[in-house]
């Protein structure tokens, strides 16, 4: 493997990547643990996060044999 | 009863540098605004035999779906994060109707207002952290009586205790790193770090970090970061993100709950 310069300075420089390229692990890492909760709101539906990583850790080691996901800013 | 939802991405202070009109939310839905108490909620109308609960409970293990679904949301909030600091909502958070979202902007005002005074001008950077355990050096065996039992006992203890001591080699490192970043970051917070399947990667990863770092620092961060890497540890640096893991409120009655852990 070689190393030009580290990737963390590009990507600083560049700003935000395009969603596109952010793998869905990273992403549903923020999106289902973190973000703004109001508990006890009228709110309709809130995902339930630990069910939903149970059976998303299944869906993507599945989906990833397929390889169409690990596509994200890593090489 | 109402067939439809309002579907919440976002809430911001400012107004209107961020065009809502030209984007699209989660399954298509046009984004528009919602001003209040001198916030700006972005929010969709999204049907309910979608985003209902029931029908929500076997959508969200459609890989595809949640795919789809957490990419539209994601791109809401970039939109709206490059023009105005932003409190990201969660993934799927929908309310009975537009009423209820101006409701929850004068209730939490103050503490809307908290957070997005705290990640203003800054950014959140993940940090992720792999050590390959498989190269940790065997420990030695010394040569002792006994029948070919006792040797595989002795065998199977070394092994056990060599395992041990690169798990907590490994716990330590972590907790180094997440130091050194978080002393230089403005607050911080661990995610559970990825299973093997999930990272794609055979090394373990001894830490999924977050960290909210002010936007003029970027680079050095960057490169502390980058600087970590070595003795049998890799680094991944995504980001920088919308400031997800940093845009818990305080919890009503107990204000100056710390997002930090």
């Amino acid at each position: 493997m070689t190393i030009e310069e580290p990737r963390g300075a590009a990507l600083a420089r560049e700003g935000r990547l395009p969603s596109e390229r952010v793998a869905l692990v990273d992403l549903l890492d923020r999106l289902l643990a973190g973000g703004v909760v109001v508990s006890g709101d009228l709110v309709l539906s809130i995902a339930d996060i630990d069910l939903v990583r149970i059976s998303v850790r299944a869906l993507i080691t599945s989906v990833r044999d397929g390889d169409t996901i690990g596509d994200g800013i890593r090489r | 009863m109402n067939d439809t939802g309002t579907y919440l991405y976002a809430v911001t202070r400012g107004a209107g540098r961020n065009r809502a009109e030209s984007l699209a939310g989660v399954g298509g839905t046009p984004v528009r605004t919602i001003t209040h108490a001198g916030l700006v909620a972005y929010v969709s109308t999204v049907p309910l035999d979608q985003f209902g609960s029931q029908p929500l409970q076997r959508s969200m293990e459609d890989l595809d779906w949640l795919g789809d679904t957490a990419r539209a949301h994601h791109a809401v909030v970039e939109a709206v994060a490059e023009g105005s600091p932003t409190a990201p909502v969660r993934l799927v958070t929908v309310y009975t109707d537009d009423d209820q979202v101006r409701n929850l902007l004068s209730r939490r005002r103050d503490d809307f207002v908290e957070v997005l005074s705290r990640i203003t001008d800054r950014q959140e950077w993940g940090v992720k952290v792999y050590m390959d355990l498989a190269g940790a050096p065997p420990v030695e065996e010394r040569a002792e009586g006994g029948g070919p039992g006792a040797a595989y006992l002795r065998r199977r203890q070394a092994s056990l205790r060599g395992r041990e001591e690169a798990w907590r080699e490994a716990a330590s490192r972590a907790e180094q790193i997440h130091d050194v970043l978080s002393s230089f970051a403005t607050a911080s917070h661990r995610h559970r770090a990825q299973d093997p399947e999930l990272s794609g990667r055979k090394e373990l990863m001894i830490l999924n970090g977050a960290y909210l770092v002010d936007l003029s620092r970027a680079e050095e961060f960057a490169r502390l970061a980058e600087g970590l890497r070595g003795e049998g540890v890799d680094i991944e640096l995504t980001g920088p993100w919308a400031p997800y893991s940093f845009a818990e409120l305080a919890e009503p009655d107990e204000p100056g709950v710390a997002d930090d852990d």
